[in-house]
């Protein structure tokens, strides 16, 4: 579904993702860990198109299609949608207008009619009561104000709307405490089915153990230098990132 | 903090005040076309220009003098005025420091600016009118070395008569204000610079003006040119003797960049601003303006003002090069029933244009002071930006400070955003410093200092130090 | 013949067919037909008037209404359907049948100044006048000499207002256009409280001059929430001054909303004569085509602890042109001063233009005042967050741009307020922006 190859970015002349190369097949939850600066948060970025970052070599193709080649709005449009760190506040803007207006992105980019009000009215009702949110939410601003975990489960209420092939998700655990991610693992959990594939971008192994990931791939240094099942995980919290450090450099 | 010690921290006595006994070639008071042909005549000009005189003098005659500025004073009759004064050996002008008159290098002693040595010292030339007239220009050779004319303005119209015809009045049309069309009929000095197309001149300029004769109004006339890729930084500094009469001083300064140039121009204003009720300061009347001709030109001002009795000025840019930059930086301190009404203009007219507008204003006594602005985006200024800060401290309760910002908008890709606050030197603030063992003055003086750290930092290294002793001469003899 | 002589011409009329009146109404009628004619139109180098042209005033010529007939169905149809006390009046002439005056609470007197007048003239004379005589504008003089209709709201010492109170003003469309010069007269006596609704509309192919001028005067506590809701038809020039006197601890909230019209300038003047005085100025003003939509605030602080809280945002499209001018004056001695004010506009054509001028004129130090206005772009990162979520650019602009209008409108506590703004707002906005729908389902979602 997606394949990275070969990847070199650099941001404001710092080179930071040195040569990644990374395969997610539909129906994967793939799980990218690394320490702080290896370049973690720089991938998701850059396959959903931000501004500021320069791809000097590789390529990203999004089933066939070339990433790069892609407007913002069209990355999504076509199935990929990124959960952000440190999602921006809108003031103004309405969590209700922003879900519609993507939503009916989305179904005319199918080639579908917007969506009938009432049927609009129901499905977020019901995603809502998913996420544990109270309906007061849609008419609030984009997470203007809203606690660190309400922002979380406002991306994955998002995600539960607009149902991407691809949801990445950058450090969806940070800031939230133990009920608040059940809540969102639960959500995430919920998008895992054969047509989809997840990634999960994260500093702790703790996120892990509500979301079993298929594949776990250390980051270090912008490469990818050791990848291995959900166990890798649990031995990078037992040894710590030094550990795969020493072990690639030996 | 009582507020009679507010009091007297604000008080102050003029330091730069006692007159220097040189005899002048003075006119007697009154203008009228004669006077004209007599200053012209005097000047040994060409009749071109003395026909450009008379031509504004006309003009003058037509206008009024503006009312819109938030200032207070009595009607100036300008048959009173003096028109000319010059030191006495007019036609035998010293040729060095050496051949200056002892009494006006004891001046400069007075002022704490020992000329001889500050000039060596800083490597600065330097360019000092005194009563209208230049009387010393130094590092003439340097400057001559790298192809910058450094001149008066009267030797420039007698030598460069082309590059004058090109530029003077360009900047500042003669009928641009009613105080522009004064000085363009009657301007007596003033500098003028022309640094070559690639040159950066190999030294910053600095011209101290000083108005001595009693009822004497000064009108300089400054011109800077940069052509192509040129870089200059010009430093122009006032003071002036105590005085009972009103002292009219109307000021026209004009700048042209062309591709690629920078004029940094900066200014520290201390004029007699009268006495405690105000009697006696200088009246200042000064039409500033820069365009950027350019591309990528930029021009900065940067302007400290603590003396005259009333400022009427505002340093503008014109930005008509592509991707030109304007800037302007101010502080201005009013103390005692002193007024002022500054700002600047940043006219956008060219496509990517940028101008920054900083301006601090400290209020203390019976003072008044307007920050009085103008933002204009033509509708061509494609991505033209400003930024404004403009921020006022108030110290007592009998001052009074003012905002008058114009923004006009004509595009829509343009971005312009203006701040301002108004307030008083914080309670905490004091108690802070005080607690870790300060003193009041000393806590009022960082104070106010650090309040105008943005703009003093644009000041050329040995202007700021100057700048800071002035404010602090301002806030002295307070606590006690 | 001269702009003003037209003016004059009517207002010679108009005399010749009254029949008797108190001598004080005649007097002034006199001084404002005395100052108007001194002082002439504004033109545009009166500093005031600096970036507004009124010549579109000036050349007109307009009748004066004497009957206030209108459709019942096209007045239900433009009436805010909103459960409200409701005085309304058809070209400046009042319409008993077009009101609701039924079940006043006591306490409440809400009538037409015509009737005010009847019922006991020194009454009204007393208080009309007493914020603004003629020497305001030309207009306030002109207002003055034609004085005849309006609204008089009066609101005994601790009386709650439950239902907002609604003055509508409808223009009609007609052969010759018209004029009126309604007055807005409303005293709230100690701790009283009221929600006032001012609104203009009207048919759509009116070409009207309304000339207003407002008092409102807030005693000791008194809190009131004043909308102006100005929807006048495109064609409509709109004039009007509103003048506020504040006692101690009162609070005066406006809501300055402008959409129609073609020439609009209001004038908003508080003086904040009593300690602990608040007073709020939020502002919005959406201008098209060649709308010209000027707004001139004043917080005259003339007590010490007192607060003035200010925001106006405008979004001009086309070749409209906005100006926004907000002054902050602190008298000598009014120590403890907190004031502030704030400006945004969004220019969405080449062609439209604003002209900002916030200013502060401050006589006294302990204050605490600030200004910040700002024209420019919207938010790269948030149109970028749009972005990733599948929204196209043109339409991430345009959610930014009714949320930029939705930052004032968070503060309207009326709902049917704040839709019916935020949906004109969305039906302006630029077809790009694609946004047709979005608001409507928001609004049918927070009404079930």
């Amino acid at each position: 579904m997606l394949e990275v190859k070969d990847l070199y970015v650099t941001v404001e002349g710092n080179e930071i993702l040195k040569g990644l190369t990374l395969t997610i097949n539909a129906g994967e939850v793939h799980a990218i860990m690394g320490p702080n600066g290896a370049g973690k948060s720089t991938l998701s970025a850059v396959i959903a198109g931000k501004d500021g970052y320069e791809v000097t070599s590789g390529s990203i193709t999004f089933e066939g299609q070339d990433v790069l080649e892609m407007e913002v709005e069209e990355r999504a449009l076509a199935g990929m949608l990124l959960g952000f760190q440190y999602p921006v506040e809108i003031p103004g803007v309405k969590n209700i207008y922003l879900l519609k207006a993507a939503l009916n992105a989305k179904r005319s980019a199918n080639g579908q009619e917007d969506i009938p009000a009432p049927e609009f009215m129901k499905l977020i009702k019901e995603k809502i009561a998913e996420m544990k949110m109270d309906a007061s939410f849609l008419q609030r601003s984009v997470n203007e104000g809203f606690s660190g975990g309400e922002k979380k489960r406002n991306e994955i209420l998002q995600m539960l709307v607009l149902q991407p092939r691809l949801a990445m998700l950058d450090e969806i655990d940070s800031g939230l405490d133990i009920d608040a991610m059940k809540v969102v693992a639960d959500g995430v959990n919920s998008l895992r089915d054969a047509e989809r594939a997840i990634l999960l971008v994260t500093h702790y192994q703790r996120l892990l153990d509500y979301i079993v990931p298929d594949r776990v791939h250390v980051l270090v240094d912008g490469r990818i230098v050791k990848s291995g099942d959900a166990e890798l995980a649990k031995k990078l919290e037992a040894h710590g990132y030094d550990w795969v450090e020493e072990g690639s450099a030996a | 903090m009582a507020s009679q010690e507010m009091e007297e921290l604000v008080r102050r006595d003029y330091k730069e005040g006692f007159v220097t006994d040189i005899e002048s070639d003075t006119l007697p008071p009154g203008l009228d076309e004669d006077v004209i042909a007599f200053i012209s005549n005097k000047k040994g000009e060409p009749a071109w220009m003395l026909e450009w005189r008379l031509e504004a003098y006309r003009k003058w005659l037509k206008m009024t003098p503006p009312s819109w500025a938030h200032l207070d004073y009595p009607p100036i009759d300008y048959q009173s005025i003096s028109y000319f004064s010059a030191p006495k050996r007019d036609e035998d002008k010293p040729q060095s420091l050496d051949e200056v008159d002892p009494k006006l290098l004891e001046t400069y002693e007075k002022l704490g600016i020992p000329l001889h040595e500050r000039a060596a010292l800083a490597g600065v030339a330097v360019d000092a009118v005194f009563d209208s007239v230049s009387v010393a220009t130094t590092f003439k050779e340097t400057l001559g070395e790298a192809g910058v004319i450094f001149c008066s303005i009267s030797e420039a119209i007698r030598e460069y008569p082309e590059l004058i015809k090109q530029y003077l009045g360009t900047v500042v049309p003669v009928t641009d204000n009613y105080f522009a069309a004064l000085n363009s009929a009657v301007f007596t000095d003033g500098s003028f610079v022309f640094v070559p197309k690639g040159v950066t001149c190999p030294m910053e300029l600095s011209t101290y003006f000083r108005i001595n004769a009693a009822n004497t109004g000064q009108f300089e006339r400054t011109l800077i040119i940069c052509e192509e890729g040129a870089q200059v930084s010009y430093l122009e500094g006032c003071t002036a003797p105590m005085r009972d009469e009103n002292q009219l001083h109307a000021a026209v300064v004009e700048l042209v960049t062309l591709d690629d140039a920078y004029i940094k121009y900066s200014t520290v204003q201390n004029w007699y601003p009268g006495d405690e009720d105000g009697k006696g300061g200088i009246y200042n009347f000064v039409t500033k303006r820069g365009d950027c001709r350019g591309d990528r030109s930029r021009i900065s001002w940067t302007q400290v003002e603590t003396g005259s009795a009333i400022t009427w000025k505002y340093p503008s840019c014109v930005l008509r090069g592509k991707d030109s930059i304007g800037e302007f930086y101010s502080v201005a301190v009013t103390n005692g029933r002193q007024q002022a009404d500054t700002g600047t203009k940043m006219i956008h007219i060219g496509e990517g244009t940028r101008s920054s507008i900083i301006s601090k204003g400290i209020s203390a006594g019976r003072s008044n002071q307007s920050y009085r602005g103008l933002v204009k985006i033509g509708p061509r200024a494609k991505g033209a930006r400003n930024f404004t800060q403009c921020d006022s401290l108030l110290i007592g309760d009998t001052c009074g400070a003012h905002t008058f910002p114009y923004q006009e908008i004509g595009n829509s890709t343009a971005t312009v955003e203006h701040e301002a606050t108004t307030s008083k030197i914080g309670e905490d603030q004091l108690f802070y410093c005080q607690s870790r063992g300060i003193s009041e003055e000393d806590a009022v003086s960082m104070i106010v200092n650090g309040f105008c750290k943005d703009v003093f930092q644009e000041l050329p290294m040995e202007f700021a130090v100057e700048a800071e002793a002035l404010l602090s001469v301002t806030l002295e003899g307070a606590v006690g | 013949m001269s702009d003003v002589q037209t003016f004059l011409d009517r207002l010679a009329e108009r005399n010749a067919q009254r029949g008797r009146e108190p001598t004080w109404i005649a007097a002034r009628r006199q001084a404002g037909a005395a100052r108007f004619e001194a002082l002439g139109f504004p033109t545009r180098r009166d500093e005031a008037w600096k970036y507004t042209d009124v010549r579109a005033i000036a050349r007109g010529d307009f009748a004066l209404a004497d009957d206030a007939e209108f459709s019942p169905a096209t007045a239900a149809a433009l009436t805010l359907p909103i459960d409200a006390h409701r005085l309304t009046f058809v070209d400046g002439v009042f319409s008993a049948s077009l009101s609701q005056l039924d079940g006043l609470p006591s306490g409440v007197a809400l009538l037409p100044l015509s009737r005010a007048l009847e019922e006991n003239h020194e009454a009204v004379g007393g208080p009309l006048g007493r914020l603004t005589g003629v020497e305001f504008s030309p207009f306030s003089a002109l207002n003055t000499a034609f004085t005849e209709e309006g609204a008089v709201v009066r609101l005994a010492p601790g009386t709650v207002v439950e239902k907002p109170i609604v003055l509508q003003f409808l223009s009609r469309a007609g052969d010759q256009p018209v004029m009126s010069h309604p007055r807005i007269l409303i005293e709230a006596a100690g701790r009283s409280q009221a929600t006032v609704i001012e609104h203009h509309i009207g048919e759509e192919a009116a070409a009207n001059f309304t000339n207003l001028v407002e008092e409102v005067m807030l005693d000791r506590g008194a809190i009131l929430t004043h909308y102006k809701l100005q929807e006048a038809p495109l064609a409509d020039l709109h004039v009007a001054s509103i003048h506020v006197e504040q006692g101690r601890d009162s609070t005066y909230t406006s809501f300055n909303l402008n959409l129609g019209g073609s020439l609009v300038r209001t004038d908003l003047i508080s003086e904040l004569n009593g300690q602990g005085a608040t007073a709020n100025f939020y502002g919005l003003f959406y201008g098209q085509g060649r709308q010209h939509v000027d707004s001139h605030t004043l917080a005259n602080h003339n007590a010490p602890h007192t607060y003035s809280n200010e925001n106006y945002k405008g979004i001009l499209d086309d070749r409209a042109h906005g100006v926004f001018n907000g002054k902050v004056v602190v008298k000598r001695d009014s120590q403890k001063i907190e004031g502030y004010q704030s400006n945004a506009n969004l220019l969405l054509s080449d062609r439209a233009e604003i002209d900002a001028k916030p200013e502060l004129e401050i006589y006294a130090d302990d204050v605490k005042c600030s200004h910040g206005s700002t024209t420019g772009q919207l938010d790269e990162e948030a149109i970028f967050a749009l972005r990733t979520r599948g929204i196209d650019r043109q339409t991430a602009r345009g959610l930014l741009t009714l949320a930029f209008a939705g930052e004032v409108l968070e503060e309207v506590d009326v709902d049917t307020i704040s839709e019916r703004v935020e949906l004109a707002v969305a039906g302006k906005l630029p077809e790009r922006f694609n946004l047709a729908g979005l608001v409507e389902a928001a609004v049918a979602l927070d009404d079930e």
